[in-house]
């Protein structure tokens, strides 16, 4: 995320650019992000400057003592510090990174962003930590050869596209007197729905002269009875987010699989059916709920939008088409 | 995946890294846990092993109250024990608790890390007491382990069993000791100590005194501890050459022989006569006197020369020195001392030994020739049954009587006191010698070892024309004494050393290796003292260097050091390695290429596979089958490595 901008101040303007040009911040980067050894930084910890100072107290104490054996492991100690200096870049440095899957959210939810984290390396990577808000991360290890994914959640809180922001991808390992880090902005977006409405405003009856089945009494009454959509509950879930992969070849199945037995009902989920004094958001979110309620209630339904119109149809392809509708409804289409 | 905040530091840490820092820091205390008041020693394991149980048991930490209390109630017993805080012993005790109570009171790993530093620092103070070469193996193995305990608490995943922060504290040590040794060569030595150091820092070093009075050399004699070794440019020399010069005791007060306050110095040393060349490395004794051969040819660096010939460091030896000497062996020195001087060295307290005044005077009438009245004493020793032996009986109120017309049991310094007062007596002036006589060949290092057992005491006497010249009394009694070393003069019966005797060959050769071993450890690694530091420089050609072409020698070496540490390190990160499970997809790709399908460099695995399976229809089954698989492997959710296998063995089965 950029830095939120509040009133611009000369001097956060100047620490922004002398942190730009420093880290190299370029915005986001397309594809994987190598952590070569110019993108990988490393200063001592707190405890590392207390190991050099306890060094320099063996020293003194060796000098004043005459201990040579002193010298030799104060020397020693310092060599291995160094070492383990190495060590910490080398925990870090070459790891590829790269976008992982997403899945669209709710705004108010938690958007989990999986990293994925390459090493070809012949190292054990231990302990790869990755945070995007600078207190709380998440810690991976990755065996020599292997992909592992660390999942970032952001909280999602307006709907549109999200982007998980300048992640900052660190190690303490091994000894943790060095902290090596690099930036990783990664060009990926998570679509964030608008947060369905809370209950509220009753879906709207289907057009009474379309089809000639109406509605399934029990369709009728599970509609009436809806529960707030938890995202992750429902077995539904998982085949809508295969929809949205691109993957035509595995996911076939799944699509026919889940759709057979819809009701054969027609229902418009229209903008101007909503009170006249509500806002743009309200809308969205009264929307965002009806086509919830519709899907899941195996109704079909269609979307109506200034500009907009989804034709009437039902399963998790549609549910997202309209999803997707409504979360840019007013913004750019595409993630840039 | 674990999820903890962005600093480690307030992570609590878990029973194994408990046990770790515990063996770490117990083992690292254990030589001084064997040494310091046992109550402390109780005290510390106890303290370790309660912060154990707790971490076991996973009950409640310690009371603050309660370690707070300990703490003080543990300063005080130690400052009762000790009556300081502040001294090297007590220090160390203070340390030792203070660690145990740090590690009960250890939850975080903030806390563990400190005190693995801590631990750290505990090993240095062990080299107060030993710096064998023993203990420095020991030691490296606690740095090894407070390393590796440092390592496991660096662990956020699962966790890798106790090889991995083993190794890896392992391969950190090695691949650090490049930079280690470019430091230890060129680091500024700085000469010490920086502070007064306190009291009992140099107790317990042995040596001999300014003084000498019955039974004073005994102690020493009964010690095998080494005084110094010797190496020798041409050969080692006969061993009735090798009198080591130390104190020259001039004072006699009826008992007790001192040395005098203040010697005048002097520049002219002797030069004449056979010279020898050996360099000497001495063991830290507390006292000045720096030994060599008799007469020393040449002045140490930071020491002086006296009238005497004693050479006296400028303070006190605390520590191992090395230094070169010439020695011109069969000469007198001191021809033209004049009559005060003399007159000292024939002083004797009146009323004393009134036998052996009258028997010298006697021995005067008898022999104006000063060299025959030596030799007609010399003769008596050896011929009125004089016995050498270290349990002599004790002597009363008039030693030398005593001694020469009753007892006649004793050993050098009984024979050397008696010999003394006999000249003066007889008005020849003589004073006594002390130092070292002999000393053990060591084949396999070629070098003399001198142990504190082969303490002497001899006497010179000053002849006109000639100067003062070396009498031994002890060589009259037993010769072998001088030829063969203390050992052959004493009946077997005497207690000495075991290292002393050569009873046993094997055990004998084995020591003799040991110790060279030792003496290489001694002039290398515990040598390497500030003086050493310039001539290694002046031998690398850096002589007159100014501190700034040091200070980028060092940099340069320190330098090509890590970046030798660097290249061990990062070594493993060029070797990259092909992800394997895209290895097997590649495989079946060539498998599909024997089929006259070539897959396109930009073309996905689902869009090859579907053009593969259009091709050969009979085949499309298992393609997509190990396609699925590939993708599930390589692109799914989370990394299935038990799958590869059998991912492997569906490609192998696939007849392309």
């Amino acid at each position: 995320m950029p830095p939120a901008g509040g009133s611009p101040s000369l001097f956060g303007a100047l620490k922004n650019g002398v942190l730009e040009w420093m880290f190299q911040w370029r915005g986001p980067e397309r594809g994987t992000i190598v952590l070569v050894q110019r993108r990988v930084f490393i200063l001592p910890t707190p405890q590392g400057l207390l190991f050099a100072g306890v060094i320099v107290l063996m020293l003194i104490g060796s000098v004043n003592y005459d201990l040579s054996l002193g010298f030799i492991l104060a020397f020693l100690l310092g060599a291995t510090g160094i070492q383990s200096m190495l060590h910490t870049f080398r925990n870090l440095a070459n790891l590829r990174i790269s976008p992982g899957k997403v899945q669209p959210v709710f705004a108010g939810e938690q958007a989990p962003f999986q990293i994925r984290m390459t090493n070809q390396a012949r190292v054990h990577r231990f302990s790869i930590g990755v945070t995007r808000d600078k207190k709380s991360a998440v810690y991976i290890d990755i065996p020599p050869g292997d992909e592992m994914v660390a999942t970032v959640t952001v909280p999602a809180i307006r709907r549109g596209w999200l982007r998980p922001g300048r992640l900052t991808v660190f190690t303490f390992f091994p000894v943790g007197l060095f902290r090596a880090w690099s930036y990783a902005d990664l060009d990926m977006h998570v679509l964030v729905y608008p947060a369905p409405a809370p209950q509220g405003l009753a879906l709207p009856l289907p057009d009474a002269g379309s089809g000639d089945g109406g509605v399934h009494g029990h369709g009728h009454d599970e509609f009436f009875g809806l529960r707030p959509y938890r995202p992750g509950d429902s077995p539904r879930h998982i085949a809508w987010k295969a929809v949205a992969r691109d993957d035509t070849l595995l996911t076939k199945p799944l699509l026919t699989k889940q759709f057979t037995g819809r009701a054969d009902a027609e229902l418009w989920l229209a903008w101007e059916t909503l009170p006249a004094g509500m806002d743009t958001e309200s809308r969205l979110s009264h929307l965002a709920r009806w086509v919830i309620g519709a899907d899941s209630a195996g109704v079909a339904y269609g979307l109506r939008l200034p500009g907009l119109t989804l034709p009437i149809s039902s399963g998790a392809a549609h549910r997202s088409n309209c999803l997707r509708a409504l979360a840019l409804h007013g913004l750019a289409a595409d993630h840039a | 995946m674990v999820s903890l905040p962005t600093t480690l530091n307030t992570r609590i840490i878990g029973s194994r890294e408990i046990f770790w820092l515990s063996a770490g820091f117990l083992l690292a205390s254990l030589p001084h846990l064997l040494r310091i008041p046992i109550w402390i020693s109780v005290l510390t394991v106890g303290i370790a092993g309660w912060r154990l149980l707790q971490s076991r048991m996973r009950s409640k930490p310690a009371a603050k109250w309660l370690m707070v209390l300990i703490a003080v109630a543990a300063s005080v017993g130690i400052l009762l024990q000790y009556r300081t805080l502040f001294g090297r012993d007590a220090g160390v005790s203070l340390l030792v608790v203070m660690l145990a109570l740090k590690l009960l009171e250890t939850r975080t790993q903030r806390d563990g890390t400190l005190l693995g530093f801590l631990g750290c620092f505990l090993l240095v103070t062990n080299f107060l007491h030993s710096q064998t070469l023993s203990t420095a193996v020991y030691m490296l193995g606690c740095a090894w382990l407070l390393i590796a305990s440092l390592i496991s608490m660096q662990y956020t995943g699962a966790w890798p069993g106790w090889r991995s922060p083993v190794r890896r504290a392992g391969v950190l040590i090695l691949q650090g000791v490049p930079l280690m040794l470019v430091l230890f060569l060129l680091f500024p030595r700085i000469q010490g100590p920086l502070w007064g150091m306190p009291q009992d820092a140099y107790a317990g070093l042995s040596g001999l005194s300014d003084t000498m009075s019955p039974g004073s050399l005994n102690n020493l004699i009964l010690s095998d501890a080494i005084a110094f070794r010797a190496s020798f440019t041409g050969g080692i020399p006969e061993p009735k050459d090798l009198y080591w010069r130390g104190p020259v005791l001039w004072d006699y007060d009826g008992k007790t022989w001192t040395a005098p306050r203040i010697v005048e110095s002097t520049n002219a040393l002797p030069d004449h006569g056979p010279q020898i060349e050996y360099t000497v490395t001495l063991e830290p004794h507390n006292k000045r006197w720096l030994f060599a051969l008799e007469f020393p040819g040449l002045r140490p660096p930071r020491s002086i020369a006296t009238r005497d010939m004693q050479l006296l460091s400028f303070t006190p030896v605390r520590s191992r020195v090395r230094y070169d000497m010439v020695s011109s062996i069969a000469t007198a020195y001191g021809a033209d001392d004049d009559q005060s001087l003399l007159a000292r060295n024939l002083r004797l307290p009146p009323d004393t030994n009134p036998r052996t005044s009258a028997f010298a005077q006697e021995l005067r009438k008898k022999f104006p020739n000063d060299r025959n009245l030596v030799a007609a004493v010399l003769t008596r020793f050896r011929n009125e049954n004089f016995v050498y032996t270290l349990s002599p009986p004790l002597l009363g109120e008039q030693p030398v009587d005593e001694f020469l017309f009753e007892t006649r049991r004793g050993f050098c310094e009984h024979y050397a006191s008696a010999f003394t007062v006999l000249m003066r007596a007889a008005g020849i002036p003589a004073r006594v010698v002390t130092g070292y006589l002999g000393g053990e060949v060591n084949p396999v290092g070629d070098y003399i070892l001198v142990r504190q057992a082969d303490a002497h005491a001899w006497v010179e006497i000053w002849l006109e024309n000639t100067g003062w010249v070396r009498v031994d009394p002890t060589a009259a009694v037993s010769p072998a004494r001088v030829e063969r070393g203390i050992a052959s003069a004493l009946p077997r019966t005497d207690v000495l050393p075991m290292f002393v005797r050569g009873d046993f060959a094997l055990l004998q050769r084995m020591r003799l290796t040991l110790d060279s071993v030792t003496y290489t450890w001694n002039q290398w690694v515990l040598g390497y003292t500030p003086d050493r530091q310039r001539r290694f420089l002046s031998y690398i050609g850096f002589s007159e260097s100014t501190w700034q072409t040091l200070a980028f020698l060092l940099m340069f070496c320190a330098g090509i050091a890590v970046l030798i540490g660097a290249a061990f390190a990062l070594r493993d990160l060029r070797g990259v390695r092909e992800d394997a499970v895209k290895k097997i997809y590649m495989l079946f790709c060539r498998k599909l290429e024997r089929r006259g399908l070539r897959r396109d460099a930009a073309e996905g695995p689902c869009v090859f596979a579907q053009r593969a399976g259009q091709k050969h229809p009979e085949l499309a089954d298992p393609i997509n089958e190990i396609t699925a698989l590939y993708i599930a492997l390589r692109y799914g959710d989370e990394p299935r490595s038990e799958q590869v296998p059998a991912f492997k063995a569906r490609v192998r089965a696939f007849t392309g």
